[in-house]
């Protein structure tokens, strides 16, 4: 594997249209590029959507990809981030015999250790729920596994940027008919020395 | 695919969305025009009336089940509208790029659904490839049978996906009016490109009260062009200002801009030695001191030479496409790179830039022309001179001017530019030919040179010719055809035929798939495989559609008959037979470096 990939999470601002995450998707799959995870939901703007995707790539390869999504036409902006960059989590839901359960472990403690809630509890089964990373969410599963794990689903990642402030003055530039200083920001603008010294 | 999660946040959104995001309330001029009163229309004639309102007279399209409304409708408008029956929906949508790109206007196209849409795809990507604005309009079956595989249904909206700058399935009425406004605002705007509109047949038949047509001037969601940043103007001057030996390469993106002024000022202005890839061809007239000649693959020695010696390198509305570029890690490295381009995705994309121009470039080429000192670089010039003469004795003299006793492709040409002055368009298929043709056809004129760039499409030539000359009715239009793309869409001899499209169909035969086989024969020890190709009697083929014409194979015949093609009031087909085992040169083969390009 080429060692400058790294895991990125690219969030993409976008209007509410039928059929864009498929136009979203093959900018990827076109480039033979595995969506790690893909999250989409409603964002800090009413009526404006909010994809988070997870890729492992070369940072280069990542900026050219986030170009090529702001260009289409239902597209507002889309950011790339490193995991130092962002806040973020995943949820996962795990489903257990009750039985089991109850015998062999101590719950309670289970619970504490793991960051775990009981969303459900029936008398045939017990379904957990934590949110945290990868390593977090993973580690639960090998402690309930040899327990009879029924069933295991985890969500994709959602984050925060923790530079951003928010969508709403952005958008406000976007629904001007001339575009802003916020609006024709790029790369070279924030690097200016650096791009006017080569 | 890891983790997918789709939480329920796309939900359908109501009709009028897609017209909300795109049309603001109406301002300036627009605002100014009195609101017509209400009036019932269906949807397919809402359709016809936004042609009419976006200056639409010409449609090339071909009908069906499922936009049978849509052509009702045309019924009424038939003297408003003139619609080109094709034979084939991959001949329209071609006919349509060619109609656009000589007449600089959006090209557009009807076809039915399932299969007369999935005919459009080939013309869609070459239209995306090449950034040439299409609006295709299709028809598809009823709302309430969409996903139940009903006749002639098929998903189109996502078969088109990735070959479209946006698309969009309407399936109410009362849509269409904003759906077509946003169609042709993003057709046109920015970096061109075609647009797909998917019609239900319920929404073609609907009745709705319309309440006229407002174009579209703006979506929020899509910035066609950016403000310019003049400090990247001053930095590019600054460049070109200091330059010992700088070298300009031109793209179609100066004949979109409608920059060709501009651009010949910049040039002028600064001196500098310019080169064209083939979609620029024709930007800038082939006889200009300053034009040095064609990039890339088959393109000029000096050109490719001299970018890997130049100081800054100045690419103007152009994508360092891998034709162009070849080896991309030996390709211009000692040089500094100033790129003018409307997308910003292009921008770094195969080759680092030291100074971003982001914007149009009929903005910015003025905004650069006046930062820059007046300036000659005679010695500079002299080296794409000197090697222009190297190429002149190894290829060129032996191309125009044979000895042997076949026909060469490049002495047709020059034949044929001796009687059109330069004055006509060019369109052409792909192959050896199309080389040879955009290597040594002169242009006096933009928007003249028509070909099919980034996806090398055989079977654009003869269609793309009948839309060219729809384009631009009162020029002369010669196709330059290979036998091989010929008989990929011949069917369109039967448009030409009823619609008496005055086009010169200029056969250049060499009874062989000619750059594949000039390939095996250098790359493959001359296996040939499969490039042998048996042709029709090409003459009697166009009597069959009373299309008169001709076939020679002698040099003596060769002024005469061209002559006579061009002089001939309406379509003509001349069959030129030229040598069988010709080589296009110079040639940079596949992965080697642009300075490594062989002569022969």
């Amino acid at each position: 594997m080429n060692p400058n990939k790294q895991e990125y999470t690219i969030t993409v601002y976008t209007e509410n249209q039928i059929g864009l995450i498929n136009r979203i998707a093959i900018l990827f799959s076109r480039r033979k590029i595995n969506i790690e995870s893909l999250n989409t939901s409603p964002s800090e703007v009413e009526g404006i959507h909010r994809f988070t995707i997870v890729i492992n790539e070369t940072e280069e390869v990542v900026r050219k990809l986030c170009r090529q999504l702001e260009k289409q036409v239902e597209i507002l902006k889309a950011y790339y981030n490193t995991n130092e960059e962002i806040i973020w989590q995943e949820l996962a839901l795990y489903k257990v015999s009750t039985d089991e359960i109850a015998e062999k472990v101590k719950v309670e403690r289970l619970l504490r250790e793991y960051g775990a809630r009981a969303v459900v509890i029936r008398k045939d089964y017990t379904v957990f729920e934590t949110t945290g990373q990868r390593e977090e969410t993973d580690r639960l599963v090998s402690v309930l596994e040899p327990l009879g794990l029924i069933e295991f689903v985890r969500s994709a990642r959602v984050a925060i940027i923790k530079d951003s402030r928010g969508f709403h003055e952005k958008l406000k530039e976007f629904e001007l008919a001339e575009p802003g200083e916020e609006v024709v920001e790029n790369q070279y603008l924030n690097e200016q020395d650096k791009v006017f010294t080569m | 695919m890891a983790d997918i999660t789709t939480t329920a946040t796309h939900s359908k959104p109501k009709p009028a969305d897609a017209a909300k995001s795109g049309s603001p309330a109406p301002k300036g001029k627009a605002a100014a025009k009195p609101k017509p009163a209400p009036r019932e229309l269906s949807g397919s004639a809402a359709v016809l009336e936004a042609f009419l309102e976006e200056g639409v007279h010409t449609i090339f399209g071909y009908p069906g089940g499922a936009i049978m409304p849509i052509y009702d409708a045309l019924y009424d408008y038939k003297d408003r509208l003139n619609h080109i029956l094709v034979r084939h929906e991959q001949g329209g949508i071609h006919a349509a790029q060619g109609f656009a790109r000589t007449s600089g206007k959006t090209g557009v196209v009807f076809a039915t659904s399932g299969p007369g849409a999935t005919n459009l795809v080939t013309g869609l990507a070459d239209a995306m490839i090449d950034s040439t604005p299409l609006v295709c309009i299709t028809g598809q079956v009823f709302a309430h049978l969409l996903g139940t595989d009903a006749f002639q249904e098929t998903d189109v909206i996502n078969i088109t996906t990735p070959v479209t700058k946006w698309n969009y399935q309407v399936t109410d009425a009362t849509e269409i009016p904003a759906v077509l406004a946003k169609a042709f605002y993003i057709a046109g705007s920015g970096r061109p490109g075609p647009v797909l509109i998917d019609i239900t047949k319920n929404a073609q038949i609907q009745k709705f009260s319309y309440e006229g047509y407002t174009k579209c001037e703006h979506i929020r969601s899509y910035r066609p062009k950016p403000i310019v940043r003049k400090e990247y103007i001053a930095e590019a001057a600054r460049l070109i200002n200091e330059a010992k030996k700088p070298f300009i390469l031109f793209g179609q993106g100066v004949i979109l801009g409608k920059a060709e002024k501009e651009f010949q000022a910049f040039v002028e202005k600064s001196g500098i030695p310019a080169a064209w890839t083939i979609l620029g061809l024709s930007a800038m007239a082939t006889d200009h001191p300053l034009n040095v000649g064609m990039l890339g693959m088959h393109g000029n020695y000096g050109p490719n030479v001299l970018t890997n010696e130049c100081d800054v390198l100045i690419a103007i509305g152009m994508r360092f496409d891998d034709r162009v570029t070849g080896r991309l890690d030996k390709y211009a490295k000692q040089a500094k790179v100033i790129h003018l381009d409307i997308d910003p995705s292009e921008i770094d994309k195969n080759v680092k830039t030291t100074v971003p121009v982001w914007g149009d470039c009929k903005e910015t080429l003025p905004l650069l022309t006046e930062q820059i000192e007046k300036k000659t670089h005679p010695e500079w010039l002299a080296k794409f001179k000197d090697l222009y003469r190297q190429e002149v004795d190894a290829v060129i003299k032996d191309e125009l001017n044979p000895t042997t006793d076949e026909l060469t492709m490049g002495e047709v040409l020059k034949t044929l530019n001796e009687l059109t002055g330069g004055n006509a368009v060019i369109v052409t298929d792909v192959g050896q030919h199309q080389m040879v043709a955009c290597r040594y056809a002169e242009f006096h004129q933009s928007k003249s040179n028509v070909t099919s760039g980034g996806l090398g499409t055989m079977g654009f030539g003869l269609p793309a010719a009948i839309g060219a000359k729809f384009g631009a009715p009162d020029r002369t239009v010669v196709a330059i055809i290979g036998d091989g793309g010929f008989q990929m869409t011949l069917q369109e001899l039967g448009t030409i035929m009823q619609f008496n499209v005055n086009v010169k169909i200029l056969i250049l035969n060499n009874r062989f798939l000619g750059m594949v086989r000039q390939w095996q024969e250098l790359f493959n020890d001359r296996r040939y495989s499969f490039v042998d190709i048996t042709s029709p009697d090409f003459v009697a083929l166009a009597k069959a559609y009373r299309i008169e014409g001709q076939s020679i194979s002698d040099r003596k015949d060769l002024h005469s008959a061209l002559k006579a093609m061009l002089d001939h009031n309406g379509s003509y087909l001349l069959e030129v037979f030229t040598g069988k085992e010709n080589n296009v040169f110079p040639m940079v083969p596949q992965g080697c470096s642009v300075s490594e390009i062989r002569l022969k």
